[in-house]
């Protein structure tokens, strides 16, 4: 369907909204200090509205597309693509956002950067929104990217702290430098497939598979997808991303952006999906990110870690389901997606809870508080029953629907249907640990005396919970409206509801084997994290080390590079300028054949142009056998002003003029910078110096001369020249051609000349400084010197009278 | 080099430079010159100022740091061409208003002008810094 005008525009608001929330997030919270969060929290709520407002259109397979342009040459447009699968994303993103806003009011209450944090958030949301709906794969980019950017400033907001710092600057260069390959990998596919536009591709489905570059994109959309999505080995930065506040660990680093990801392969799936290399590498990765996500959380005491690593777990699931490929992969992928975003959003919020009103996130620390925060609790138990998949809950739902794989009955759909079951199982042991652990037990003391927390920490969790069960228990209203639209889009074909209360025996008996397992892993908790403990002391090196390790090995690099070659010797570096230019000047003429013959004959000159050319030779000799510098700098002022003349007599005077007035500049600069850098009057080059030098001199100078020679040699295409002399008066309205085209036919080049003049006399002026000793003088340094001396005139007129 | 004669001509000749190279930058469109070969008369102009005169004394005299007229000349030459974003033509597109002064003459005003106004600037402002840091010694004399 395509949009009215005004419904484009508020499609488009959608993305922007969040932005401008963003820009003036910082003035409502210096206004409502206490109740900005509140405030702020319209804005994705109206989204989640207005998106709510689509379903009954979006449930009867409309897809709604609207565009606008953005820079048309290149075919890139704004535009944006609604089905069920970016409905559901959307309406997650805006919905949870409008809880998490809530929630930071309460969490960082009183925090002197509140506002900023907002901003933060507000910006990621437009950005994770935008990205959902991106039509144009250059516009998904760049909104990809900026959830990068966003997640960077939120995972980084207490930057003072070194752990915060590392830990952004990680996120950004494994997500970064994924978003990268991933660029490359959709620009590749955009010009295997002549179009930008994932619905137009989404419109051919399985010819990407056929052309001969599709390893290639499979292989680059992976890494963009795994390191997005935290898949193993690029796991690592999720974890440390934990540095950030709580709201932003439940919203960015549970909910949303480590989805992003899984939304790419879920989009991407129709276009590159349903070839071997899909449905073997992503199952595989997948389930090892499950099975190593899964242990990794057993092995923390930091509630906030384990709840980090079953996300990861999680998001290995996803992977896994989507590889898989089938019907029930991807309903149960949707459905697994929608309960991990609940439970997972609300257990966050649940441990930011307990941390901010115990003081400790430690589950070996806190027990027995739920009288203290009997909301939380709640909260907690009914995300928790969710998230282990107990009937009714949504949860059961999802991992039902992951068994039915099952029923496919051959060994790779048991092996899949296997690691769910494990991954499932201490998933649901981590989360009932944490929903059980703190809250229940014999009360021992905590750094701070636990109180129930306030509302707005409150209202995301409990609903959340809620939801979870709600939604289970109306599963196939929610079906009809949500997961079979969504699963529809993901498989390109209609996946039919069959959501609904009854009970299949395969997947109920492994439902009933995985609560077997969890609960025993459960009961023996503290063994297994001791032994897993243990094992993590054996094997020390990880990823995250190698991480550092390559960071480290990359300053290195880069000092050594550095070092290479900005070693400080102002010779050396000439030598390697006049050697560079002598390589490109020989190279091309002798790989081609074209160097030029000598010419045997005397050009035949005027008496006046043999004396300039006289001029020239002795200024020439001067500079070579000058006694001094300086009588070498003004010689060569002597032989660029033989050259002006020429210049003049053959009827360029603009060239002359210009030639005249830069060697002047040139001999005075130079004067002046003998003096400044105290150079030795006279030139004390050793006899090996002089025949290297003069070497390369005579080299280098013999390569300009037959390289004019060489051009003098070929006709001259005089297509420009005409047509600037053509043009010049009656479009530029100017006679003199040189001036027209640099101002205007070319008024481009001249600005970005202007713009590196401009550079290099800051960069000049900042070294000679340097050299002088500090920022002594310059714009600041007048204004004070003037200050001074006013002042000390003041003190001399009041000493006097 | 500092001699009487020197320093007595000095000033008039940066005066007699500074006014010549604003000639030779607004005939440049038409006849030999430019905002680049403008910009370089005057720059030698304040060169020359600051050998016999003192660098502190041209920095007086020019009230702004030099390099603030290379930044000031990159500014004036983005805004000529963002001119053209006005009249929905692209970047950088010459436009042209002539004025006529009644006498059967007429006054051209054109962004390239600006453009080679701003030119003049940039050349101007980094020579004469590049120029004037060296000549100063290190205790800003």
């Amino acid at each position: 369907m395509i949009p009215t005008q005004s419904q484009s525009f508020s499609m488009l608001l959608v993305a922007i909204a969040p932005f401008l929330a963003a820009f003036v997030a910082p003035t409502v919270k210096r206004f409502l200090p206490n109740h900005a969060g509140w405030v702020l929290a319209l804005i994705p709520t109206s989204i989640f509205l207005y998106l709510l407002s689509f379903v009954d259109l979006i449930a009867q397979g409309e897809k709604i597309q609207f565009a606008l342009p953005w820079i048309p040459n290149l075919g890139i447009q704004l535009s944006f693509y609604l089905d069920g699968l970016s409905l559901v994303f959307g309406l997650l993103i805006s919905g949870i956002g409008a809880f998490i806003v809530i929630y930071s009011g309460g969490y960082l209450n009183g925090h002197y950067h509140l506002g900023r944090f907002y901003a933060f958030i507000l910006m990621f949301m437009g950005s994770m929104l935008g990205l959902v709906m991106s039509d144009n794969i250059i516009t998904l980019f760049v909104f990809w990217e900026l959830t990068s950017i966003t997640s960077f400033l939120l995972i980084g907001f207490d930057h003072s702290r070194q752990a915060s710092r590392r830990a952004a600057i990680q996120a950004l260069v494994v997500t970064g430098g994924g978003g990268l390959l991933l660029l490359a990998g959709l620009l590749l596919m955009a010009f295997t497939m002549r179009t930008l536009d994932i619905s137009t591709m989404l419109q051919q489905p399985g010819f990407m598979s056929e052309q001969p570059t599709y390893l290639l994109v499979f292989i680059l959309v992976l890494f963009g997808a795994a390191t997005k999505s935290a898949q193993v080995p690029f796991h690592f930065w999720l974890p440390n991303a934990m540095e950030a506040p709580t709201p932003v660990s439940a919203y960015l680093h549970s909910a949303t952006m480590v989805k992003a990801g899984v939304y790419l392969l879920a989009r991407m799936s129709p276009i590159l999906g349903g070839t071997v290399e899909w449905q073997v590498t992503l199952p595989i990765l997948g389930g090892i990110t499950l099975i190593t996500g899964a242990l990794l959380a057993l092995r923390q005491t930091d509630m906030k870690q384990m709840l980090a690593y079953t996300t990861m777990a999680s998001l290995g699931m996803l992977v896994m389901l989507i590889g898989n490929g089938s019907k029930e992969g991807i309903l149960a992928a949707m459905l697994f997606l929608v309960a991990h975003s609940f439970y997972k959003g609300g257990l966050f919020m649940v441990v930011g809870s307990i941390d901010h009103e115990t003081g400790t996130r430690d589950i070996t620390q806190v027990s027995g508080i739920w009288k203290s925060l009997p909301v939380t609790f709640f909260g907690a138990a009914l995300a928790a029953a969710s998230m282990a998949g107990l009937p009714v809950a949504l949860g059961f739902f999802a991992k039902e629907e992951i068994y039915l794989i099952a029923k496919g009955m051959e060994w790779q759909h048991w092996l899949l249907a296997v690691t769910a079951l494990v991954g499932n199982a201490l998933m649901m042991a981590a989360g009932a640990a944490i929903a059980i652990r703190p809250f229940l037990g014999v009360r021992i003391a905590t750094p701070k005396t636990p109180h129930e927390a306030p509302l707005s920490m409150l209202v995301g969790p409990a609903i959340l919970a809620v939801l979870g069960v709600v939604v289970g228990l109306f599963i196939h209203q929610f079906g009809d409206w949500f997961f079979s639209p969504s699963a529809s889009a993901i498989y390109n074909h209609k996946v039919s509801n069959h959501l609904g209360l009854h009970f299949d025996p395969i997947p109920l008996g492994l439902s009933v084997v995985t609560w077997i397992v969890g609960g025993i892993v459960l009961w023996k908790l503290d063994r297994i994290r001791d032994l897993l403990q243990a094992l993590a002391r054996v094997w020390t090196w990880g990823p995250d080390k190698g991480f550092d390790q390559a960071m480290f090995g990359l300053v290195r690099f880069a000092d050594w590079i550095t070092r290479l070659f900005h070693h400080g010797r102002l010779e050396q570096y000439l030598i390697l300028v006049f050697v560079a230019l002598g390589v490109a000047i020989y190279t091309p003429m002798v790989l081609n054949g074209s160097l030029p013959d000598v010419p045997n004959v005397l050009p035949q000159l005027r008496f006046q142009e043999w004396g300039v050319l006289l001029i020239a030779v002795l200024g020439l000799f001067a500079v070579v056998f000058g006694r001094t510098r300086l009588v070498a700098i003004v010689s060569l002022g002597i032989q660029g002003f033989a050259v002006a003349l020429i210049f003049l007599l053959l009827g360029a005077p603009d060239l002359g003029f210009t030639q005249f007035m830069v060697e002047t500049l040139s001999v005075v600069i130079l004067a002046l910078v003998m003096t400044k850098l105290h150079l030795d009057q006279r030139d004390n080059r050793v006899f090996e110096e002089v025949i290297r030098d003069g070497g390369l001199a005579l080299i280098c100078g013999i390569g300009l001369t037959t390289l004019l020679l060489a051009v003098l040699r070929t006709d001259l295409d005089t297509t420009l020249t005409d047509f600037f002399i053509q043009t010049s008066v009656p479009i530029a309205h100017g006679r003199n051609i040189v001036n027209v085209i640099l101002v205007d036919y070319r008024a481009l080049d001249t600005l970005g000349e202007i713009s590196v003049v401009m550079t290099a006399g800051i960069a000049i002026l900042a070294l000679i400084r340097l050299r002088a000793g500090g920022p002594k003088r310059g714009i600041g340094a007048i204004k004070r010197a003037a200050g001074q001396r006013a002042k000390r005139a003041a003190s001399k007129a009041r000493s006097a009278s | 080099m500092n001699t009487i004669i020197f320093r007595t001509i000095a000033p008039y000749l940066t005066a007699l430079m500074v006014v010549f190279s604003i000639f030779v930058l607004l005939r440049g469109h038409n006849e030999p010159g430019g905002g680049f070969i403008g910009g370089l008369i005057a720059a030698s102009a304040i060169a020359i100022y600051g050998i016999s005169a003192g660098v502190s004394e041209v920095r007086r005299a020019l009230v702004f740091h030099p390099i603030t007229f290379a930044g000031f000349g990159v500014l004036m030459a983005a805004i000529a061409g963002l001119m053209s974003a006005f009249v929905d033509v692209p970047f950088l597109m010459g436009l042209w208003l002539f004025i006529d002064l009644g006498d059967g003459s007429e006054l051209a005003l054109s962004t390239p002008m600006l453009f080679d106004i701003g030119v003049y600037f940039v050349v101007l402002g980094a020579i004469s810094t590049i120029a004037l840091a060296l000549e100063e010694d290190e205790d800003g004399k």
